[in-house]
């Protein structure tokens, strides 16, 4: 069940603005950005404001693979596996992750701390291989420095 | 006392190699030794491999230090770099690296050497200027001068702007809309987020002569999720514009109004497509739309939209103020002015180039490239994006030029080029092309839907030795199938990518011939 306060939040979200021209994509960021993911429960009360039915709001949301409808980790981490990380060794990277942090794609460690995601071109296919941990893009990674993100990312939490 | 004028780059590819760690280290470092300095955050000039790159303004122009790392700065700071001195980073004067020196910079005239978000700076570097000569012009003078300027969509489908503007033009109707695609999603590619982040006024400005042109007053910047820094620097940028009366009513005292906003995306790549980030834009999946009826006639909203690439609205400015004429100038062919070349992968030297089209491909890849980082022979290079053919060593001395590239079952695309050495096994480069077009499929025609998951299984059969005549038949079969059955580019193209990795490098694919 969700709480009071996180529906509450979803209202508010919803008041300022449903009335937007296409406002359903906003709306979902706005959620996601401030809960961290969308709630099912955030459906209903969706479809009330936009006139629109449950089922539309839950295609939307899992056709785009930003959004979540589970809560992530404190950080996500995403690799990018496109052609451009791929002909620099990204799948190194990738396996070194999964074995690191002992998840596959789309899991998020025991600790809660770091959600692993696969991404298609963070735009960084100049210093290939990249990976973006939160909001921050990192370049030529080794695998070095994803121990060095890694425990940045876990230290912070214990903060 | 003198202050010193330093750059330092906030291109997020910078950053990503750690231009904030140089900018600390240096205003630590500047503080303990007392010395004053005016730290400006540029863009890149783009050539990474030497970022991060810093620079010094010094009486014969800008001089330039790179890779920079924090650790070089005390020894940076002993050498008194800050006078332009020389130390072994030392990359001399900024405007003669050859690399700089051999493009025709006009789309990226400012990039690298602005602050992205100083008004100041754009109107000094000649911004705005093409504006003001568009507030001069009548609607239809304007349009003529992007259609004769031979301006073609640089997303990738390379469809006439100019002509697109005339229908958007000529179509009755109150209300009309401005939509920038910035949903760059192709691997190998980062030009529209060069130009967002390093000079966003350029992009704006393109959207405002937009809607002047074709009569629209709401223009929409649909970017990608993947771009936080893009999104933040767009958002400064349309606030300063907006209060200096470059954005909303009255545009410089004219009759004409316009609003811009950014729209951020939700990591779809299929939202690249003109209509499905339509669908996207109006809050729905994005689910691409049957053409005809053309964007141009009813695109967002059911109103005349004019969809164009961030690259062509950000080359608007200079065509209006310079002429069509000097930008028709460059180029050969049909394929007029300059592409932003990305140069990305497996290389030594890699960034971006603007070079007038015509350049081939072995002159990128090996002149400014300077071949694999790794040392090895190139194998292949993959241009145009995820959906671009791979193209084997013997056609690396096509010039870039879209009728050539058609030529050779080819794509310019976006001016992406991805560099693989021979390490590589293109077998599973053409699976990752299935793959990705699993992932990505919006789901509305068969044959991408299903045809990306069968595919990926015809490659593993051929691998595994099973059946491998019968196999090759299916998989080109299935490849025309999905050409000719898919309303878009995302399956209408991932057979190209695959069936040239199958025609160049059987070899890979377990099947006997090959020819490298």
């Amino acid at each position: 069940m969700l709480t009071d306060n996180k529906l509450l939040k979803i209202e508010e979200h919803l008041i300022v603005l449903k009335d937007k021209p296409g406002a359903l994509l906003p709306i979902m960021h706005a959620i996601q950005d401030d809960l961290g993911y969308i709630p099912e429960e955030s459906y209903e009360p969706i479809s009330k404001a936009l006139s629109l039915s449950v089922a539309e709001i839950h295609g939307f949301v899992t056709f785009y693979h930003h959004f979540r409808t589970k809560p992530s980790g404190k950080h996500i981490l995403q690799i990018c596996r496109a052609e451009s990380c791929q002909s620099m060794g990204s799948e190194n990277i990738e396996s070194y992750c999964k074995e690191k942090l002992g998840i596959d794609y789309h899991q998020t460690t025991e600790d809660n701390s770091i959600t692993l995601e696969p991404v298609y071109c963070l735009g960084n296919c100049a210093c290939s291989p990249a990976v973006m941990i939160d909001d921050e893009v990192i370049g030529r990674v080794t695998e070095d420095k994803i121990d060095e993100l890694i425990q940045e990312a876990k230290k912070n939490d214990n903060l | 006392m003198t202050t010193y004028k330093i750059y330092i780059p906030r291109d997020s590819s910078a950053l990503s190699l750690g231009a904030d760690k140089v900018f600390k280290a240096i205003k630590v470092e500047a503080a303990n030794r007392k010395i004053e300095l005016e730290i400006i955050r540029n863009g890149s000039r783009g050539l990474f491999w030497l970022e991060t790159m810093v620079e010094v303004e010094t009486d014969q122009g800008r001089v330039a230090y790179g890779p920079v790392n924090p650790s070089d700065i005390p020894s940076m700071f002993d050498r008194e770099f800050f006078l332009g001195k020389e130390h072994s980073l030392s990359l001399g004067i900024t405007s003669e690296i050859e690399w700089l020196k051999n493009q025709e910079r006009l789309t990226y005239a400012r990039v690298g050497i602005t602050d992205p978000v100083s008004l100041n700076d754009y109107e000094a570097h000649d911004g705005f200027k093409g504006l003001r000569k568009a507030l001069k012009l009548t609607n239809q003078e304007i349009v003529d001068e992007v259609t004769d300027s031979g301006l073609r969509g640089r997303g990738g489908a390379a469809f006439p702007t100019g002509i697109k503007w005339q229908t958007v033009l000529n179509a009755p109707s109150e209300k009309k809309y401005i939509v920038c695609n910035a949903d760059e999603g192709d691997s190998g590619t980062f030009s529209d987020r060069m130009i967002m982040e390093n000079d966003p006024f350029v992009l704006i400005e393109g959207m405002i002569i937009a809607g002047l042109a074709v009569g629209a007053d709401q223009g929409y910047i649909y970017l990608r999720s993947e771009y936080p820094h893009a999104q933040a620097i767009l958002n400064e940028a349309i606030d300063i514009a907006e209060k200096n009366g470059f954005l909303g009513k009255n545009i410089l005292n004219s009759k004409f109004s316009f609003k811009l906003e950014v729209t951020r995306a939700a990591g779809a790549y299929i939202c690249g497509e003109e209509t499905s980030l339509l669908e996207s834009l109006e809050g729905k999946r994005g689910l691409v739309r049957y053409k005809p009826p053309l964007p141009a006639i009813e695109g967002l909203y059911g109103k005349p939209t004019v969809v164009n690439n961030v690259i062509s609205l950000a080359t608007i400015p200079i065509i209006l103020d310079k002429g069509s004429k000097f930008y028709a100038d460059f180029g050969m062919g049909r394929s007029k002015g300059t592409l932003p070349i990305q140069l990305a992968g497996n290389l030594k030297q890699t960034g971006l180039i603007e070079k007038a089209f015509g350049i081939t491909l072995r002159e990128l890849l090996y002149d400014f490239g300077g071949g694999s980082a790794t040392g090895k022979n190139i194998k292949a290079v993959q241009v145009g994006g995820p959906l671009g053919a791979f193209l084997p060593e013997h056609q690396f001395d096509t010039p870039l030029d879209y009728e050539k590239f058609s030529e050779i079952n080819a794509v310019v695309g976006h001016g992406g080029i991805v560099a693989f050495d021979d390490s590589i096994d293109m077998s599973k480069l053409a699976r990752y092309s299935f793959e990705f077009c699993a992932i990505e499929s919006c789901g509305k025609c068969t044959p991408c839907r299903i045809g990306s998951t069968r595919g990926m299984e015809v490659i593993d059969k051929i691998k595994d030795g099973i059946d491998q005549e019968k196999n090759v038949e299916v998989l080109k079969d299935l490849g025309e199938t999905m050409v000719h059955g898919s309303l878009c580019a995302m399956g209408g193209m991932t057979p190209f990518p695959v069936i040239s990795a199958l025609n160049f490098f059987p070899k890979d694919f377990g099947l006997e011939k090959s020819e490298t």
